[in-house]
Parts: C-alpha cells; sequence; structure tokens
C-alpha cells in the first residue's frame, strides 16, 4: 500500500532485494526527521509572523495539531515574509520598495543553470576523449585537471580578481558563468569520464560495424546510454554552483548579484539588525528550484549506472 | 562475390605477436570456424577482419578489395558478438534496424525488412522491448537479425553460443547454420567449442599461439589431424598421446616401445621413412578394442576409473609404466576397476607423430 503510492511516484524497487519492516522504517524516518529539522525550522520561521522569530521559548508549529500541541508552541502562519522579500519599505516610515530580489532570483538561475550545461556539454565530450582516444599521459592530464579544485576559493580569488579586472570581466554575467564552467568542468570530466569507462566498448564495436562514424556511435550510442551520469552530474553541479558564495561576492556586480550574495546584503545592511524571518523566507525561496529539479531528475540519480548492456 | 582472403596476415601489439602469418580464404556460401583454446589469436583475426583492429602486416581482402586502411563502417561486414552488443537504449525493432539507417533506405522498406528477419528468427513477439527485457536466447536471435536485416559483404561471429545453456545451443546451432544456408555468404565463425565448429562449419582453421595449425573439412582435421595438437584439441575425449621410442618397421608393422613394454604395432606405411627413436602414438578412446588375451600387438593396462556416459562408457586405464590411457567401450561390455585390459588398437586409426610432432602419413 505504501509501496504502491512510491510505485506510482516514479519510485522502483530493485528485484531480488528484500524491504525493510515497519520497525527499521520507523527509525530511519525518526532519523532523516532529526535531520531535517534545522531545514523544517528554517521553513516554519518563513511563515512566522515578523515578532515570533526570536520568541523564547520558541514557537514550533502552524497548527496546534487538534489541540495535541499547547497553544503557546503555536504561530499564526502569514505569508507577508515573502511580499516583502521583492517589496519592502527600506526606512522607517518610508513607502513599500523593490528590492531587486526578482532580479537576483534570475541571476542565479540563469548563470548556475548556464554554467552547468555548459560544463556539461564541454565536460562530456572532454570526458569521451579521454575515456576513448587516451593520450599518452591520460592520468597526469585528469590528475591536473583535478589539481584545479583541490585549492580553496579563498587561496586563488586574488589572482582571479586581477585577471577579471584586468580584461573587463568583473561584475558581468559572461565572466562568472566562465569561472563557474572552469570551476564545474573538473567534476564534470571526472564523473562523465568514469560513466563512459563502464559502457561495453562491444556496442560502439557494432555500431562502427554496422556503418557508424565516430560522431554517430557517440550521439546515438553513448550518450543514450549515460542519461544517469549525466542528470547525476548535472544535479551535483547545480547545488555546488547555487551555493558558491565567495566568488559571487567579489566577481559579480549589481546587475549581475546572485542570491546568496543579496542576501548577505538585504539581512545585514538598514542597521535594524537581522531581519530572521526575511532571511528564513529567502532562504525557503532559494531551496525551491534545486529542490524541483533534484525532484524531477531523481528517477536518473537512483537509476545507478548498470544497464544490462552485458552481464560478465 | 561474397569471399574473404588473408594473405599472411600479422598482427602485433607492442612486442607481442597476437596473429601470425595467417592465410586464410573463405569462399562465398561457405562457414569457416576459428578454433582454439583461449588466447590463440581467434578473436583478434575476427577483429582484423571486422576491422576493429588494424593489421601489422599482411592484406585482407574482401569481397576482392584490399580491406587494410578502410574503417569498419566502410567495410560492409556484418558482426555478432560474443555478448551480442545490442543498444541498450534501443527497442529490438530499432536495433535490428540501425544498420539500415546508414544505407539510405525508406522508413517502409526499413519496417518491411525488420519484420521480415523478425519473422525468420522467431522475434516477432519481443520487437517493442528493450535488450534488458529479453531472454539470453532472444538476445542471441536479435544480434543475428541485426545481422543478416542488411546485405553484407559477409559475416563475422565471435563465440556466438557461448552465453547460452547446453539445450538452447543445439537449438541454435541449427538455426544459425539453416540461416547461413540460405545466405550464400562467406562466414567466419569464432569458437573455443569444438562441437559448435565441427557441426557448424564446412571448414576448420585449428589455432594455436597465433598460427594457423591446419586448414580442412570437420572430417579430414578429426580423421587426418596434422599434427599431435591438433589430434589432441579435436575430438572427446581426447586422443591418447603415448610416446614411443621406435626400433624397426617392416610389413606395415612398427616395432615400438611403448611406456616401457616392446610392441609391435601396425601403423601407416609412411612411418618408414623415419629414422629409429622418439615418436608419438596417438589413438583415439574409441579406436581400441578390449581382448581376452594379450600378445604384442596389443597395450595391457589396468582400470582405475570408470565414467559411464550413457550409451557408452569411458574408461581410465594406467600401463604399468604409468602412461594413462583413455577407452571407450559401449555400454554393453562390462569392465570392473582394477580390472587387466589387453587393448588393440585400430590400425587404420593409429596416428604416428614424428619428434616434432607433425603427423607421418602417405
Amino acid at each position: 500500500m505504501a509501496e504502491s503510492i512510491l510505485g506510482k511516484l516514479g519510485f522502483r524497487r530493485a528485484s531480488g532485494v528484500d524491504e525493510a519492516g515497519w520497525g527499521r522504517t520507523l527509525a530511519v524516518a525518526v532519523v532523516a526527521f532529526i535531520y531535517f529539522l534545522p531545514v523544517l525550522f528554517i521553513i516554519f520561521t518563513a511563515f512566522k509572523p515578523q515578532g515570533d522569530a526570536l520568541l523564547v521559548p520558541p514557537t514550533l508549529s502552524p497548527t496546534s495539531l487538534f489541540g495535541l500541541i499547547p497553544d503557546h508552541f503555536v504561530f499564526k502562519p502569514t505569508l507577508e515574509n515573502f511580499g516583502s522579500v521583492f517589496s519592502r519599505s527600506m526606512t522607517p516610515d518610508g513607502a513599500p520598495e523593490a528590492t531587486g530580489f526578482d532580479r537576483y532570483f534570475f541571476n542565479s538561475i540563469f548563470i548556475a543553470s548556464a554554467s552547468v550545461l555548459l560544463a556539461l556539454v564541454i565536460g562530456t565530450l572532454a570526458a569521451f576523449g579521454f575515456s576513448r582516444y587516451p593520450l599518452k599521459g591520460n592520468d597526469t592530464y585528469l590528475f591536473i585537471i583535478l589539481t584545479t579544485r583541490m585549492l580553496p576559493a579563498i587561496v586563488v580569488i586574488i589572482p582571479v580578481i586581477l585577471m577579471f579586472r584586468v580584461v573587463g570581466l568583473s561584475g558581468s554575467y559572461l565572466g562568472i558563468i566562465m569561472l563557474y564552467t572552469a570551476f564545474n568542468l573538473a567534476f564534470t570530466i571526472w564523473m562523465m569520464k568514469s560513466f563512459f569507462d563502464e559502457l561495453s566498448p562491444d556496442v560502439e564495436d557494432a555500431a562502427r560495424i554496422d556503418g557508424s562514424s565516430g560522431m554517430r556511435v557517440f550521439f546515438k550510442i553513448c550518450l543514450p546510454q549515460v542519461i544517469a551520469g549525466l542528470a547525476a552530474t548535472f544535479v551535483f553541479g547545480l547545488i555546488l554552483t547555487w551555493n558558491e558564495f565567495l566568488f559571487a561576492l567579489l566577481l559579480s556586480g549589481p546587475d549581475t548579484r546572485t542570491v546568496p550574495v543579496a542576501m548577505n546584503q538585504a539581512v545585514s545592511s538598514g542597521g535594524r539588525g537581522t531581519d530572521w524571518t526575511l532571511l528564513a523566507a529567502i532562504e525557503t525561496l532559494f531551496l525551491v528550484p534545486v529542490f524541483l529539479v533534484t525532484f524531477f531528475l531523481q528517477n536518473h540519480l537512483l537509476r545507478g549506472v548498470t544497464f544490462g548492456t552485458v552481464k560478465r | 562475390m561474397s569471399t574473404i582472403e588473408l594473405r599472411k596476415v600479422t598482427k602485433r601489439f607492442g612486442s607481442f605477436t597476437a596473429v601470425k602469418d595467417v592465410d586464410l580464404s573463405v569462399a562465398a556460401g561457405e562457414v569457416v570456424c576459428l578454433l582454439g583454446p583461449s588466447g590463440c589469436g581467434k578473436t583478434t583475426t575476427l577483429r582484423v577482419i571486422a576491422g576493429l583492429e588494424r593489421v601489422t602486416d599482411g592484406e585482407i581482402v574482401v569481397a576482392g578489395k584490399v580491406m587494410n586502411n578502410l574503417p569498419p563502417e566502410k567495410r560492409d561486414i556484418a558482426m555478432v558478438f560474443q555478448f551480442y552488443a545490442l543498444y541498450p537504449s534501443a527497442s529490438i525493432a530499432e536495433n535490428i534496424a540501425f544498420p539500415l539507417y546508414h544505407d539510405g533506405i525508406s522508413g517502409a522498406e526499413r519496417t518491411a525488412r525488420v519484420n521480415r528477419v523478425a519473422a525468420i528468427l522467431h522475434l516477432e513477439h519481443v520487437l517493442d522491448r528493450l535488450p534488458n527485457q529479453i531472454s539470453e536466447g532472444e538476445k542471441q536471435r536479435a544480434a543475428m537479425a541485426r545481422a543478416i536485416v542488411r546485405d553484407p559483404n559477409c559475416f563475422l561471429f565471435d563465440e556466438p553460443l557461448s552465453r547460452l545453456d547446453v539445450e538452447l545451443r543445439q537449438t541454435m546451432r541449427g538455426q544459425i547454420k539453416e540461416v547461413l544456408q540460405g545466405l550464400s555468404k562467406a562466414t567466419v565463425i569464432v569458437t573455443h567449442d569444438q562441437l559448435e565448429a565441427l557441426t557448424m562449419a564446412n571448414r576448420i582453421a585449428i589455432m594455436k599461439d597465433g598460427l594457423i595449425e591446419q586448414v580442412g573439412s570437420p572430417h579430414e582435421v578429426f580423421a587426418k589431424p596434422a599434427n599431435a595438437f591438433v589430434a589432441s584439441f579435436i575430438g572427446t575425449p581426447q586422443m591418447n598421446l603415448l610416446e614411443a621410442d621406435l626400433k624397426t618397421f617392416a610389413d606395415g608393422t612398427a616395432d615400438m616401445t611403448v611406456a616401457g613394454t616392446s610392441l609391435a604395432i601396425r601403423t601407416d606405411a609412411a612411418v618408414a621413412r623415419l629414422q629409429p627413436g622418439k615418436v608419438t602414438i596417438g589413438v583415439r578412446p574409441r579406436a581400441f578394442t578390449p581382448t581376452d588375451t594379450g600378445d604384442r600387438g596389443t597395450i595391457s593396462a589396468r582400470a582405475e576409473l570408470i565414467e559411464p556416459m550413457g550409451a557408452e562408457t569411458l574408461i581410465h586405464a594406467r600401463t604399468a609404466a604409468g602412461a594413462d590411457i583413455r577407452v571407450v567401450v559401449t555400454r554393453s561390455q562390462r569392465v570392473k576397476v582394477g580390472e587387466a585390459l589387453n587393448l588393440r588398437p585400430d590400425p587404420r586409426q593409429t596416428h604416428v607423430f614424428d619428434g616434432a610432432g607433425k603427423a607421418v602419413r602417405s
């Protein structure tokens, strides 16, 4: 019964594996709930009236669950905070002004998806090359590619800022997209190479004998087999890029600011102290796009990398 | 004409020579099996013909054209892979139709052709499924269908039956043979299973360490093995190869010491050409007749292990000098463990191999 609901949602159970009993399922659910608690707290805070955020003891639930939860733990949910993400008065008595967050959300979505997709295109082609047409010292190249990710952002940020200043890329979409693409490439190449390495070379040989050129083998035979890999790489890259703060803080301009940077500025400016409910509302909105993408790609993520081509 | 010709083909991987000076020609409509133990270079030979490996030396001629420098997609060859190599993300119908996209064939004609081969190979009911949703036998037939759907220069099969169970293997063997007979193309089948080779091939090429040891009809390689390796490789149970010391040869009878016993055995007249010395005597397990009394024409041994095989019984016997002899007798002949046997080899089926292992035959 529970299984059939999951089945309708597209979850598939590996055949030949016993499903856990209710006891274990419950235990896992409890642990999962503990992990989810901070996120839940943020989401609830986003719906609290402004004064409720700092109450001690905190209010915990938007509903009393039919009297189960004592009244002083219950808050009255409001959508006010979400409105003030996009438009609010900046001075104590001023009229509401647009905050520009619509633009920042667009920036985040545009910059993250453009750079992850670009990295996926370049990285997949590169990975196929590394996998099928190895260079002399192939592993050395792969290692060097990985070294670009070994240094923390803070170490490379100064030369990057200087380079961007010199060529005039600071504050432009192109600049930050290029940077994030380079940032994602190493990961994409390594991920996709391992997916291509898993494919059966026989299948490609068969396609060539059946008359396909190298390009056609890649697009018609190899690529359809690594869709799960593409989806997984896309989601991981998206999450990394979406949450990136330091590069965005130092390299984006007023027009290309991403949400993490804007969030920082929105809650720490105005001299009124931190507006926690506003922060929670921005964070909640910020979670939605990545959550949706991950949710829609989860079938591919879950499917794994064995396709039953060849059983050896 | 659909023919394949290999002229002095050599393939080296670094310092390792996988295939050495191989000459082989396959006529139109002929099925040649490359047979040999693993690592003998048979699959490499097949891949060289297909263009998946480049030859180091020699020439590959398919349908009268030298193919050495052509990539596989330009050779117009169909190949069935050991693990079938079906395209996992395409349905069976799309898999079968795949080779047709390159020949500029219209959609309707494509469907018609797919349906025709699907009917021949009994695949109509799985055309909409994905490769991982069908059985091993169906995968095998789908791979076969993809090969025969167009009209290639020739067919190559790499261990086509190795992944099927025994029963299915027998059925498929017949089916492949039947389909190939209807096509009259040059076909090369690689196998390590001699039964497959003996049943499906017009000619068998037996390979060892990159060399072709013998090419001949199934009958020839069985009845007249060119050397001791072919003799031991073809036929089950294996031929008995006994070390012997040739003394003299007169009147069709060789006087020799086999496993410490002095024997006079009737052999091929060509043995007269041999100098006295070390030779190998080859006798198939079914070529012995157990007799009641021993003489100089029989080998005496003691039965050690008895394996009933249904219609026949396999006896493992040991001579006084410790040589193993396998004998197959009919079911009606009862032999007990420990029983002394006098085994008379059939002179027409007694092979003599010289010191280098080459068959001595007139």
